[in-house]
């Protein structure tokens, strides 16, 4: 908690720290147009852009439910899927200038999954570990079956002609926008109350933290922005298909914050940016990537609790992004 | 009225399925306190081990049926032995991470190995229906009840009457004063992950022989379904899983036949929402009191 004490200390935001982080957003941002305009990249790196914001969104949603509240969340694909419906459906039936319909959108889809994600909050909170994780499978396969049933979301086929609004522009805005308030919500009071719910949720209830709103908390947010990135998804693709959203985009998605450390950021941007290209170079072996993933997955929790890991930590020669916060979850 | 009797026959031939991968899972939740989400695709090998055996290497059909549980029942093993014993201490959230990544490594690699085309394969059940009165049971569905009520009369006994079923309830109560009682601990783990296998190979025969297709996500839904079926009874109780089979079978057939086949998924999973709103112990489960 030492961390939290110097942030609380410094209340000014104009500290040198932010400006140097406002300086590389700036500069990052004109790096993402030389990239996306220049002659740099050939035309399929260049339609990685948008996927790589997109996945970063996700996993530092994800992150939040998994890595700080410390409860599996198995059903991140369904929020997507609420906000890409949502936000097609809003841009395909209104006529409004561009750039105020895709606002709408963005906006619409992230409220639409994070009411579902307060409506799947309510009584999952009841809940936790192995049967949480189930019930937002469960949920992740409801919301599927559901849009493959309705009408208006057309079915099994899904929705055609979505207007390709997403943009690196925008989808680079939104990624910065959800990680600046992530990683700040995180360190705030409330956020500190989602992780002692995660390190010890009896201690937490008995100072008087209420353990099931702050559940919920993290999971309407981390829907919201999942939301969000499902909205940018079907505009970028212009095509919506409820297959999409199975449990594998779930499981991708879970495997990026895995493999970024669980409640770490900085990691989960680093594993997001990784994961969307590493395939993407990994062409010819494709069939071997979910093999990949699937090993990713179980090295990396045998790694955190082998003995291995401990003694790198002691001996000073983990890289420093590797340590993440304690995770007593018991 | 006989439609409806059909619709029943067919629900508790789909719950008896169900009931028999249940009970893996609930063997593996009472013994080592995790949710092995590796169960569903166990059932996907055994499909493919079969199909493997009797149609690549004609082998016998008994022999393959036997050969297909023998192979399971050893992948149960050794997936306990690489993937979860070393995290005995760990977190549950790793744990589960962890059956999570071996759920998705066998899926994964059925689909390197036999592409993700579904393979048809003819059932090897060669028994004719039978009619009573005006509803026909088709032999399909009489073999797998008579193969369900067999393994779980005979795993309700193994349980109550052997030495080593009383070794796994020992264990399942408390493994440390099990161990002090000179049980060999991990030799009973790996037992309950092998019988716990080895009824999802049996699952997986019965469940290629209903539907005669493989595919490498064959085993996942019915996994999940299962799992649900395991929390409805209660998990960690063996008739409470065999229970929780059955009317889950019989929910969703009849809410096949008469709401929607789309939807009847999502009422299979809303039923686990319910159950766990209401009595999240299950039907027959015990409650545990949470010690500070």
């Amino acid at each position: 908690m030492k961390k939290d004490k110097k942030v609380t200390n410094n209340n000014s935001i104009f500290t040198l720290k932010n400006l140097i982080y406002l300086i590389c957003v700036i500069a990052g941002y004109f790096v993402l147009t030389y990239l996306a305009e220049g002659d740099l990249l050939s035309r399929q790196s260049k339609s990685l852009i948008i996927p790589m914001g997109i996945n970063i969104i996700l996993a530092v949603s994800l992150s939040l439910t998994v890595g700080f509240l410390g409860e599996l969340s198995l059903g991140h694909a369904g929020f997507m899927a609420i906000g890409g419906y949502t936000g097609a459906l809003i841009t395909l039936h209104m006529n409004l200038p561009k750039g105020i319909e895709f606002t709408i959108a963005l906006i619409a889809g992230g409220i639409m999954a994070a009411i579902f994600g307060f409506l799947i909050g309510l009584p999952v909170l009841r809940l936790k570990g192995d049967y949480l994780a189930i019930v937002t499978l469960a949920f992740g396969e409801i919301i599927r079956s559901v849009l493959t049933s309705l009408k208006f979301t057309g079915g099994a086929q899904g929705l055609t002609k979505i207007p390709r609004y997403s943009n690196y522009t925008w989808v680079y805005i939104v990624m910065v926008l959800t990680v600046v308030l992530i990683s700040n919500f995180v360190k705030s009071r409330h956020g500190r109350a989602i992780i002692s719910v995660r390190e010890n949720y009896i201690a937490a209830e008995s100072i008087g933290i209420k353990v099931s709103k702050y559940k919920v908390m993290a999971f309407v947010i981390a829907a919201f922005f999942a939301g969000v990135a499902g909205v940018f998804y079907g505009h970028n693709l212009s095509i919506l298909k409820p297959g999409d959203f199975d449990y594998n985009k779930s499981i991708e998605i879970l495997v990026i914050v895995v493999l970024g450390g669980m409640g770490n950021i900085k990691g989960s941007i680093i594993a997001a940016v990784a994961l969307t290209i590493l395939p993407e170079m990994l062409r010819s072996v494709d069939e071997f990537r979910t093999l990949l993933y699937a090993v990713v997955l179980i090295a990396a929790m045998l790694f955190r609790s082998s003995g291995f890991k401990t003694k790198l930590e002691e001996s000073g020669k983990l890289p420093k992004f590797m340590k993440s916060n304690k995770n007593n979850a018991k | 009225m006989g439609s409806i009797l059909e619709q029943l026959i067919n629900g508790l031939r789909s719950g008896s399925i169900y009931a028999l991968i249940a009970l893996g899972y609930t063997m593996v939740y009472g013994i080592a306190k995790m949710i092995n989400f590796a169960h569903g695709d166990i059932i996907m090998v055994g499909a493919y081990a079969l199909y493997v055996l009797i149609a690549l290497l004609k082998v016998p059909v008994m022999a393959a049926v036997f050969l297909t549980i023998i192979i399971c029942s050893v992948l149960g093993i050794i997936i306990e032995k690489v993937a979860y014993k070393p995290l005995r201490k760990a977190p549950a959230l790793s744990v589960l991470i962890t059956a999570i990544g071996v759920s998705f490594f066998l899926q994964s690699l059925a689909l390197l190995i036999f592409k993700p085309n579904p393979i048809a394969f003819k059932s090897i059940i060669n028994v004719n229906s039978i009619r009573i009165g005006d509803i026909t049971i088709s032999g399909v569905s009489l073999v797998t009840f008579i193969i369900t009520f067999i393994c779980m009369v005979s795993l309700t006994y193994f349980i109550n009457k052997t030495k080593t079923g009383a070794a796994m309830k020992a264990v399942s109560e408390d493994k440390a004063a099990a161990e002090l009682m000179g049980i060999n601990v991990n030799r009973t783990i790996s037992i309950t992950f092998a019988i716990g296998s080895g009824l999802a190979a049996v699952a997986g025969i019965l469940f290629v022989c209903q539907y005669q297709s493989i595919q490498p996500t064959l085993g996942a839904l019915p996994g999940i379904k299962a799992f649900v079926a395991a929390v409805l009874g209660g998990i960690g109780s063996i008739p409470g899983a065999m229970i929780g089979g059955l009317v889950l079978g019989l929910i969703e057939s009849i809410s096949k036949a008469y709401i929607s086949s789309q939807l009847s998924d999502a009422i299979v999973f809303g039923v686990l929402v319910v159950v766990l709103l209401v009595k999240p112990s299950g039907l027959l489960g015990k409650n545990r009191i949470e010690k500070v």
